[in-house]
């Protein structure tokens, strides 16, 4: 058969798992309840063809080995049966769940999640939609690669705009109350999605916008840097001034529950900034980092809170941050030394095995008089006087967020930084160079400490009380994933991880059970598809692509790919 | 450089000091324990029991990480999700056969039949996760397979949460394993010595195909060197996939065994079991076959008296709870004393 007629079947039956996979957990029956655009289209039935739509693009785009670049409507047609197979797949699963019940093992395969997949029409008719929904759809992400590149991605980005406009409404509307703008409410938004109309309006406005940053973008970028530096300085001035001015009064603008959201999310920054130092500046895989979040909120609760079983000498949040600091970075310290001369993989098990210790320890009987067992610790006090609504504990945390980026940037530039950097890339290499990698390894686990166990004291004084199961494995496994989404080593990158699988799990209630399926997804993907991340530090993509780099020459002087994978030790 | 030494050497002092006083700690316990005289000496062998039950099962998940790691020093940390969808599998597979009325005609068939679709589902995991998770990646740097594992772990956790729910579901009763038996003076349940023999014959089935087979000789020779291997005719990659595989099939009996054992399925069962039987693969030595059966058995032990032998002689209440901490200090302390393990090559570490 035709390598590309092959490849494009079996891109979309791999699609068709996919789908099969997404149904069968449950996700297309809970984002039934979530319309895209209102009384058009959920994002349960927005899903299935997204993923055919991925299906086509991959179809119909250029291949490897053997080197062919499909084009015109020969690509168009790929694209349309790749996604037509993956519509078949969906057809097939939609019949096999009305005629086989297999409840009892897969609670999903329910006859409604067939009905759900036919768009709600009946077997035949649609066996039938389904089908040339899916091709159409595989047909329009081949097509992609056909029209101009700037267009293409000017349709994407407008695309996955409003899509994303349509999930965040509580935000979106939230916002638009409090800053007075309330009729564009009604244009845009229905009960629980986007209007027609407002998804049609958002698509081109942003379509419109970058495709017009793609052919002026440049131009732009020039007249800046043709400026005269003191200009330039002054710009950066401003655009710093806007930033903070917003930032003071975002808690206004998007009201108490969202700014709850806002609260969490910058409790990730700060455990995301402790982390990356750990793991993207010294290369230290630590999964035990709840351990120290743990260790500040608990030392927090103790020394400030009044119902503190044991000890409660009840100081004021900011006396009491010293001695957390200082606990935190002790017991940084004292996971640090053992695993000083382990290799990566087995760093990860074992700081992973303190961080389960942490959280046994204080779920212990044994541990009970001192840090109140399964019962916890209450009424830990807010940090500032003004109380604990989320629009005034925003601001320690803004403040702390602010203070720790702030480090982390300084610290990545200074001496310190560079010998970190050194000693991820080649560890040996760095200690020959006169690095002390003790020193430096522990200094990272200890500063890391730092930064987590305030994020965890300021958790303590936002909720109020602490239990253990607030420090389970999870925390760490999502600032990993924060990080390594947002990209390794970079401090944007933490900031962009958090708002995305923090913030929107937040906004999005359909998205909160699948949240670590999510999770796990994102680590495998970003791992096989981009393990710089979302924005890489350039050091860091360098470093991950130089074998791809180096393959990629020895392919071009070699003129063909030998389609063997590189087995490297 | 000696300055640089000096300063080792200060670490490797205190870690000294810490181990060794660890070590005093858990001694002087059970010196304590044992002369205030609280379990009788029926009880201390039922715990002993309990232990070697539960450490073949270690075992048994120990080799899969040793077989891994042996051949591409990754530690596949999504292996106890591979343990645990066997596990599912067994459920499942029980269950139909119990409704079906097979557990009561045939009963041994039966076991057979869940125990052999446990441990295919299970092989066909680890296959297809190292085909989707970890072959694009081989000979990128170290952590990314790592974090890869990670996110596979949690993939493979939740999407049997998706699919099986989140509830605790219990199994049906195997009756033909009710019962105690007596083997000598030592006194265990019948379900203990269906896992302890299992476990065994299915090491001494191991050991024979990595020592005597074709297949078994390349994947020792892959190990040795992957390049040597390749220039000598053997498919590396296609030995890879075998070790998952045999790695899929041993976790695949550990987790009917495990069920047969707790009587109950759970998205998360994978996860603690995993760890530890890392922990029984790096104590034996990780990368040694046989390392990974003695520290298996090791920790099943430890984890089951210590609590008792260490902690009560302290009086510390619910020294149960505690067990874990027990798993995890084993390590450490492995990690501190001998990075080696019991059998293993130094330059594995």
């Amino acid at each position: 058969m035709d390598p590309l007629m092959r490849r494009a079947i079996i891109t979309g039956l791999l699609g068709g798992a996919a789908v099969i996979h997404i149904g069968l957990i449950g996700m297309i029956d809970a984002f039934q309840s979530r319309d895209t655009i209102a009384d058009v289209l959920t994002l349960g039935a927005l899903l299935p063809i997204l993923i055919a739509l991925l299906i086509g693009w991959r179809s119909g785009g250029p291949m490897r080995a053997p080197h062919i670049i499909p084009t015109g409507r020969r690509a168009v047609a790929l694209g349309a049966l790749g996604g037509g197979t993956t519509g078949l797949v969906i057809t097939a699963l939609a019949l096999f769940t009305t005629t086989i019940d297999v409840r009892w093992i897969l609670s999903n395969a329910s006859p409604s999640l067939a009905e759900e997949l036919w768009y709600g029409q009946g077997a035949a008719l649609g066996s039938v939609l389904v089908i040339v929904v899916s091709a159409a759809a595989g047909a329009a992400g081949a097509a992609l690669h056909v029209i101009p590149g700037t267009i293409a991605r000017a349709l994407t980005v407008g695309g996955i705009t409003a899509i994303l406009v349509a999930l965040m409404e509580p935000f979106v509307v939230a916002v638009l109350r409090n800053i007075g703008l309330r009729f564009l409410e009604g244009i845009f938004y229905a009960q629980g999605g986007l209007t027609l109309i407002g998804f049609v309006l958002v698509f081109a406005i942003t379509a419109a916008g970058t495709y017009a940053w793609a052919t002026r973008g440049r131009e732009t970028k020039q007249r800046v840097a043709a400026m005269p530096p003191d200009r330039r300085r002054t710009g950066k001035l401003v655009v710093y001034f806007v930033l903070t001015a917003f930032l003071l009064v975002l808690p206004q603008i998007v009201g108490s529950r969202l700014s709850e959201v806002v609260g969490t999310v910058g409790l990730y920054i700060l455990l995301g900034l402790g982390l990356n130092i750990v793991v993207g500046f010294a290369g230290l895989l630590d999964l035990g980092y709840v351990a120290f979040y743990a260790v500040g909120a608990y030392t927090t609760a103790v020394l400030t809170s009044a119902a503190s079983p044991a000890f409660s000498p009840e100081l004021p949040f900011f006396g009491a941050l010293p001695f957390v600091i200082v606990a935190a970075m002790l017991i940084g310290l004292m996971v640090g030394t053992p695993v000083l001369r382990l290799r990566g993989d087995y760093l990860a098990i074992v700081t992973l095995g303190f961080g389960e210790i942490a959280r046994i320890l204080f779920l212990s009987a044994w541990a009970q008089p001192l840090v109140g067992g399964a019962q916890g610790i209450l009424s830990v006090p807010p940090p500032i006087p003004f109380g604990r609504d989320p629009q005034s504990i925003y601001y320690p945390i803004l403040f702390f967020c602010i203070l720790a980026a702030v480090a982390a940037r300084s610290l990545q530039g200074s001496r310190v930084g560079r010998a970190w950097n050194a000693m991820r890339e080649d560890e040996s290499v760095a200690e020959a160079t006169g690095i002390n990698t003790v020193t430096y390894k522990l200094l990272a686990f200890g500063l890391g400490a730092a930064f987590g166990c305030i994020s965890g004291a300021l958790f303590a004084t936002k909720i109020g009380t602490v239990f253990p199961v607030s420090f389970d494995l999870l925390v760490s496994i999502n600032a990993l994933a924060l990080i390594i989404l947002g990209g390794m080593g970079n401090i944007a990158g933490v900031i962009v991880g958090a708002l995305v699988l923090v913030g929107l799990p937040e906004l999005l209630r359909e998205f909160s059970e699948f949240r670590l399926l999510i999770y796990g997804m994102v680590l495998v993907t970003m791992m096989l598809l981009r393990p710089e991340g979302l924005l890489p530090s350039r050091s860091r993509r360098a470093e991950l692509h130089e074998r791809e780099d180096a393959e990629d020459q020895y392919e071009d002087e070699a003129g063909e790919e030998t389609g063997q994978p590189v087995v490297t030790t | 450089m000696p300055v640089r030494r000096s300063r080792l050497n200060f670490v490797n002092l205190f870690l000294w000091v810490l181990g060794g006083s660890i070590l005093a700690l858990a001694a002087f316990g059970a010196f304590l324990t044992i002369q205030q005289g609280r379990l009788s000496g029926d009880q201390w062998q039922t715990l002993i029991v309990a232990g070697i039950a539960l450490g073949s099962v270690y075992a048994l998940l120990a080799l899969g990480y040793t077989l891994v790691y042996g051949i591409l020093f990754m530690i596949n940390f999504a292996h106890g999700e591979v343990f645990m969808w066997g596990a599912f599998t067994a459920y499942f597979a029980a269950t139909a056969l119990n409704n079906a009325g097979m557990m009561a005609s045939n009963p041994i068939l039966a076991f057979v039949l869940v125990l052999a679709t446990a441990m295919l589902v299970s092989m066909l995991v680890a296959v297809m996760l190292e085909r989707i998770a970890y072959r694009p990646l081989r000979g990128a740097p170290r952590l990314v397979p790592l974090i890869t594992a990670i996110g596979a772990s949690l993939t493979l956790q939740y999407t049997a949460r998706g699919f099986y729910g989140s509830g605790v579901r219990a199994y049906p009763d195997f009756t033909l394993f009710d019962g105690s038996i007596a083997l000598g003076p030592v006194g265990m349940t019948v379900k203990q010595f269906v896992v302890i023999a299992s476990a065994i014959t299915i090491m001494v089935l191991l050991y024979l195909f990595i020592n005597n087979t074709r297949t078994g000789r390349a994947m020792r020779a892959v190990s040795e060197d992957k390049d040597v291997a390749a220039m000598m005719g053997i498919n590396v990659d296609r030995i890879i996939v075998t070790t998952f595989a045999i790695g899929g099939l041993l976790a695949g009996a550990a987790g009917i065994l495990y069920t047969l054992l707790f009587n109950q399925v759970h998205f998360f069962m994978g996860f603690l079991p995993g760890i530890k039987a890392f922990t029984a693969a790096v104590l034996g030595g990780i990368g040694n076959v046989i390392g990974a059966a003695l520290g298996g058995l090791t920790l099943g032990i430890l984890e089951s008296l210590g609590p008792n032998l260490l902690l009560t002689g302290y009086g510390i209440p619910a020294p149960n709870q505690l067990k874990d901490v027990i798993a995890f200090s084993v390590l450490v302390l492995v990690l501190i004393f001998r990075p080696a393990g019991f059998l293993g090559r130094k330059e594995n570490v």
